[in-house]
């Protein structure tokens, strides 16, 4: 046994990337008989060859088949036209797993890129800036799963465990049983993913202010412009482009949670996103058809997200 | 992009002259500018204090709670640690390495996080080179393709995946999760390499094609190195994403402890505890261990890859 494990990390850390480079190395040795022209026509696809065969094999071909699994029923052996989409809509849960997805995309979204603009401006103005922003960055780097075990320890009920209960007894409220209880549990589960995300919305806001000239703003201040004219009329306008890549960002996260529901709540007490509803659908109930319907709406949620990333894309190219 | 001061003071050195110079991903604003504010500058030092406490609390009783005996956590908060009698044990940490299993779950994540690190950046080199510096007809539709899946949910591809896994044999293996990772972190990858390779200058590569090197040198002795910059915020990334991943390996390997990672233990073991908090502060310290450590030693290079990958997407 031990000396498999051995074996399998060998394999993993030193073959299979050594394999990998030498892909390319191979393919070249193949077409070396070929006349220089007809090798510049075929080496392109070669080298696109394995990433578009991934491609292909794990994403498109699946998304297509998750389309034609929706109509099928639970079990993939019959079709079924639209029911798994008419038994959705129809229910209850799925509704309420809406309203939950909604409430992550407009607060989980509006939160983290206000907190983030906020010490972003603020954080600019101090000498300890670079050490502020690593502290707020560092819950980016753990898994939701890590973050929703310490937030399932802040928030335990007993005052003697969950730090928010201990500080609301000391000031004489009661403890709150903070996970149990629709939609104040949504939101208790939003704060930790904002706790998460907004050292990334700090990052790339502050960034992006950093790229405002100083002349500017000390111009305006010259003027007479107070600091909150400042920041509407000059901070504010020409972040927006930045603002909107960093939301389109958190929305798209928003989407996907699954994790931090997972752990914190399993999906009951009325927390369930669209994201996790699709877990329960497979992996609980086992009922494959009502799955794949749940990933059919749930990327067509994000195709408007698409549609701006290749149009901004676009633009961007056409400025080269 | 550039980051770091221009050159004499070594890292570690104790700032000479101005002190913001030491500040490594951008210099502040001069100070003089943040005289007059509408709080004041001790507000200004309050108010960041009180944001960077409520941050790092959490983290903090995470952290003590661990090193807390079980009979301790049960009985009092974590804040009571830093009164008598003071009590630390890391009875909590052998405890979960050996009994729980995240002792092999951490090697397993190691297995799982390598390869599917490595070969997704790699491939991904290969087609990025070819969009950037290959000619062949339906090179933008296909790229614009690569921008469309950038956002495209796993979910939407994961039912089929499984069961391609199942009919392939390989669900419960290494393999799965290697395979799965590389596919759904390859659309980043090329994206990001492809942008990185496109901006290198073309007289650099016509020369050295002028000089009788293939497309292959080229790649492994100019492209490669002077992306290094780029691939190391890749890997970084792309490691973070794996190691930190549950839905893939919950779905792929999620049945088999011998092969499950961190994640998919600790997500168990939180079932199976329910309020066992010493044993899961422990767990979820050790699974943020990894992550902490390269984020504080190659903070430059996430941070940049952050920035490269968003602003320019």
């Amino acid at each position: 046994m031990e000396l498999e494990t051995l074996g399998i990390a060998i394999l993993a850390v030193v073959v299979v990337p050594l394999v990998t480079i030498a892909y390319v190395v191979i393919v070249e040795w193949l077409i070396r008989g070929l006349s220089e022209k007809r090798r510049a026509k075929v080496r392109p696809w070669l080298w696109l060859l394995p990433a578009f065969a991934f491609l292909a094999l794990y994403l498109l071909y699946p998304m297509a088949q998750t389309a034609f699994l929706s109509l099928m029923d639970r079990r993939s052996r019959n079709f079924i036209g639209l029911d798994n989409y008419i038994g959705l809509f129809g229910s209850n849960d799925f509704w309420i797993t809406i309203v939950n997805t909604g409430l992550w995309i407009v607060f989980f979204t509006a939160v983290t890129v206000a907190i983030g603009l906020l010490i972003a401006i603020l954080a600019d103005r101090v000498r300890y800036e670079t050490s502020v922003k690593a502290l707020i960055f560092i819950p980016m780097a753990i898994s939701f799963v890590a973050a929703g075990v310490i937030w399932k320890f802040m928030y335990d009920f007993d005052p003697d465990a969950g730090t928010l209960n201990a500080a609301l007894t000391t000031v004489g409220i009661e403890a709150q049983s903070w996970l149990t209880e629709w939609p104040r549990n949504t939101f208790m589960i939003i704060v930790v993913g904002i706790w998460m995300w907004v050292g990334f919305a700090l990052v790339i806001l502050s960034a992006g202010l950093k790229g405002i000239s100083t002349e500017l703003l000390e111009a305006a201040r010259i003027d007479g412009a107070n600091e909150l004219q400042v920041f509407r009329n000059i901070i504010l306008p020409l972040l927006a482009p930045t603002i909107a890549v960093v939301a389109t960002t958190i929305v798209i996260t928003a989407l996907k949670t699954f994790d931090l529901v997972f752990v914190m709540t399993s999906g009951n007490f009325d927390t369930e996103v669209i994201a996790s509803l699709f877990y329960r659908a497979r992996f609980i109930d086992g009922n494959t058809g009502v799955a794949a319907a749940v990933a059919v709406i749930l990327l067509l949620a994000i195709i408007p997200v698409m549609l701006i990333n290749i149009r901004r894309f676009r633009a961007q190219e056409a400025m080269r | 992009m550039t980051y770091g001061g221009t050159g004499s003071s070594g890292p570690g050195a104790p700032p000479v002259g101005v002190p913001q110079e030491a500040a490594v991903e951008a210099p502040p604003r001069p100070i003089a500018v943040a005289g007059r504010r509408p709080f004041g500058r001790w507000g200004l030092h309050i108010i960041l204090a009180i944001i960077s406490v409520i941050w790092l609390l959490p983290t903090v009783s995470l952290l003590v709670s661990s090193f807390r005996p079980e009979a301790a956590i049960n009985t009092t908060g974590w804040w009571n640690a830093f009164a008598l009698p003071f009590e630390f044990t890391t009875e909590n940490y052998f405890a979960v390495l050996t009994r729980n299993n995240l002792g092999t779950s951490f090697l397993n994540s190691l297995i799982i996080s390598i390869p599917a690190t490595v070969i997704p950046i790699m491939i991904a080199a290969f087609a990025a080179y070819a969009f950037a510096w290959m000619n062949f007809p339906g090179r933008d539709i296909l790229f614009v393709l690569v921008v469309g899946l950038l956002v495209v949910p796993l979910q939407a591809a994961l039912i089929p995946v499984l069961q391609l896994s199942v009919d392939v044999g390989i669900v419960g293996t290494f393999p799965a999760v290697w395979l799965a990772h590389t596919a759904f972190g390859l659309p980043f990858a090329i994206f990001l390499l492809r942008n990185f390779f496109g901006a290198m200058p073309r007289e650099m590569f016509e020369s050295a094609y002028i000089d009788g090197a293939t497309p292959t040198t080229a790649f492994f002795r100019l492209a490669m190195p002077l992306a290094v910059p780029a691939i190391a915020s890749l890997v970084i990334f792309q490691f973070m994403w794996v190691w930190n991943d549950l839905l893939v390996a919950l779905v792929l390997v999620g049945g088999f402890p011998q092969v499950a990672p961190m994640t998919v233990t600790i997500a168990n073991l939180v079932d199976s505890l329910g309020r066992g908090w010493h044993l899961l502060t422990a767990a979820a310290f050790i699974s943020t261990l990894l992550p902490l450590l390269v984020f504080f030693f190659l903070q430059r290079y996430f941070v940049r890859g952050i920035l490269g990958g968003s602003v320019k997407g």
